[in-house]
């Protein structure tokens, strides 16, 4: 058995083939299992990648079929999909998935989302001891680079690192409620992210009525004249700012007291909306553009480092994988060897039978415990022996497959 | 055989120090092997105490190095329950050398013997003193809970670029378990006061209990502070400020209450 990998992704193809070819979940469970059928298959589909893994014997024909069900989704022939596809086989298909399970082939590098869908996928498939181990093995990598290493806490823009500052300041932003001081698309999309995060939006206040409206029933709030400021940051957690004033919009009267609740105020307008006085008020934390720059560029700083280590994570990972496949070959000859010295042991014991009638029940069982525990004992070092040989001959291999 | 317990759970409160001191250098893999150190350090910590409890006739921490040996198990429990996860690595780097240091002081004043003659029937003296343990414990675990959120606030106030790197607990995260940690410890502290009172209701008053009440008064202006005025820097500030108290009373507890 192999893995074998034949997919697309936003890496290869535009957006345009990589709706064509992505399935929801009921169909991808369909699709692994028409694929499975005579060994192991799973399919990931996401918006960024269509993937399908197999653990085939027959490598050329399974991966004619993983080509042409991928073709039949796109709706196209094989030979117009054949520039947006890869295929990979063995190691390399184990650290490709393993890499994409933490999140380092995303198109957000570092992303959580991914994990998830992994997993679903991983539950949809039709799977046997192969994908079982590799996908499992996957989770579990994509858990590894997320505790061990910050690069799913690493923003790349300024408003993911607002988003990101948020939740360093209220930790789960579920219930933190976010107020929008000018109706911008910046203020909009920053708002947007914490949303995602699941904060939800209060007031958007803005000079023109129209506008407020629209982004208050586009992201969920309530729209208000910005001469109720004061209000609409009474009521807030975060407040956006990204008006085009020329003056402070944003001042320290239309604080309230907070009595220990935080404010964070993001303000990514310039010139600046919001007063850096209020940082000085109890509780409150204001950031403006040059600070969310700073943290950008901090962050993508230590990216490449955590990357690094995110990478040595998957690849040894996949490592263990290999070793872990490598005993498995050997399982049938400590099946072999198992039933053989069981067969002896149990010979033994019948010829003696003769003399060991005379024993009670329960010394016949310890007979019977103390042959086995022989038996067990003398095995361990032969088996033990036999899997380091294997991971050995592995490890040495030139071709470096990755079979079972 | 018992006692030969301590040398594990040295070795791991020791190794979960150094782990902890690794991993705030890079964080990584070093802090599973810490929080780890923690877990497997207090589990055979609570072995040995449960031995301890086993064979001596009555209250086996009665001595100060016992004692001591009981806070520390306490200190740890209380780190485990409230913080012991990869974000509160830095709390776990001011407990944790400071335990395995004390539980090593405790070893050589004999507080991990199992053979302990010494021993209190007296159930109110013994609930006194284990929820005044208790209660200390959890003070020690505050102050670090706060000294770690008012080491935040600073970081957020002065836009700190790096804040992100540092993988801290949220602000809010960190305001609500310093608030439930005082709570339940002055909690403890009530219990431990009011075994007191009914133990020895004629009691003057001593510095070890004007002490304790100073204690319990200090803890409950911080619940007062957060909770009703909303003056979580101040609170924060007490709380931190409250652990030289707890040390105080600590230190006068075991010269006092214990042989």
């Amino acid at each position: 058995m192999n893995v074998l990998l034949v997919g697309t992704s936003h890496r290869l193809a535009p957006v345009e083939v990589r709706e064509r070819v992505a399935v929801d979940a009921d169909r991808a469970a369909a699709l692994a299992e028409q694929l499975a059928a005579d060994g192991e298959a799973v399919c990931l589909s996401t918006c960024n990648r269509t993937e399908l893994y197999l653990a085939t014997a027959e490598g050329d024909e399974a991966e004619q079929r993983a080509t042409g069900a991928l073709a039949d989704l796109a709706g196209v022939s094989e030979a117009e999909l054949e520039p947006y596809l890869y295929r990979l086989e063995g190691e390399p298909a184990v650290v490709h998935l393993f890499r994409v399970a933490a999140g380092l082939d995303s198109l957000v590098p570092g992303e959580g989302e991914i994990l998830g869908q992994v997993r679903s996928a991983y539950e949809g498939g039709a799977v046997g001891p192969l994908l079982d181990r590799l996908f499992r093995d996957a989770v579990h990598t994509g858990k590894r680079v997320r505790t061990e290493t910050a690069i799913a806490e690493s923003p790349g823009t300024t408003s993911s690192a607002a988003a990101a500052l948020a939740a360093q300041v209220f930790g789960d932003l579920s219930g933190s409620r976010i107020a929008i001081v000018g109706a911008g698309k910046i203020g909009a999309l920053a708002a947007r992210r914490l949303i995602k995060r699941g904060a939800e939006l209060c007031f958007v206040a803005n000079r023109s009525e129209d506008r407020g409206q629209h982004v208050a029933a586009e992201l969920g709030g309530t729209s208000v004249p910005l001469d109720r400021i004061r209000q609409a940051i009474a009521a807030a957690d975060i407040v956006v700012s990204s008006t085009s004033a020329a003056n402070y919009v944003v001042a320290p009267e239309h604080v309230n007291e907070r009595r220990g609740r935080p404010l964070l105020l993001i303000d990514l307008a310039v010139p600046r909306d919001v007063d850096p006085v209020i940082n000085e008020l109890p509780d409150c934390y204001v950031y403006d553009i040059d600070d969310l720059e700073a943290v950008v560029q901090e962050t993508l700083a230590g990216r490449e480092a955590e990357f690094a280590k995110a990478e040595a994570i998957a690849v040894a990972e996949a490592s263990r994988f290999r070793d872990w496949l490598a005993t498995r070959d050997v399982v049938p000859v400590i099946a072999s060897l198992r039933e053989r010295a069981e067969q002896i042991r149990c010979g033994e014991l019948a010829k003696a039978s003769g003399w060991l009638g005379g024993l009670s029940e329960r010394e016949r069982d310890a007979v019977e415990s103390l042959t086995s525990q022989i038996v067990n004992k003398v095995l361990h070092e032969p088996i033990v022996r036999l899997k380091e040989a294997a991971v050995a001959q592995e490890r040495r291999g030139p071709e470096n497959r990755v079979e079972g | 055989m018992a006692e030969q317990l301590v040398w594990p759970v040295l070795f791991a409160y020791g190794e979960a120090a150094v782990a902890y001191a690794g991993n705030a250098r890079t964080p990584g893999a070093l802090g599973r092997f810490a929080t780890w150190g923690v877990r497997v350090g207090w589990l055979a910590q609570t072995a040995l105490l449960v031995a301890q409890a086993a064979r001596a006739d009555g209250f086996p921490w009665s001595t100060w190095a016992g004692s001591l040996n009981l806070f520390v198990w306490l200190v740890v429990g209380a780190y485990l329950i409230w913080g012991c996860s990869p974000r509160f690595r830095l709390l776990g780097l001011a407990v944790m050398p400071i335990a395995a240091a004390l539980l090593a002081v405790s070893y050589v004043a004999g507080g991990t013997e199992t053979s302990t003659t010494t021993a209190w029937h007296d159930v109110l003296l013994v609930g006194h003193i284990a929820f005044a343990l208790a209660a200390l414990a959890g003070f020690t675990v505050a102050a670090g809970l706060a000294a770690l959120e008012l080491w935040e606030e600073r970081l957020l106030k002065r836009r700190r670029a790096g804040i992100l790197q540092l993988r801290l607990p949220s602000l809010v995260a960190l305001d609500r378990l310093t608030v439930t940690t005082v709570a339940v410890s002055l909690g403890a502290l009530t219990i431990a006061l009011l075994a007191g009172v009914a133990r020895m209701p004629g009691h003057s008053l001593d510095p070890l209990i004007a002490g304790a009440v100073a204690a319990w008064l200090l803890y409950a202006s911080v619940l007062y502070l957060r909770l009703r005025t909303g003056r979580r820097a101040l609170a924060a500030r007490l709380a931190l400020a409250g652990v030289g108290v707890v040390f105080v009373l600590q230190l006068g507890l075991m010269l006092t209450h214990v042989a």
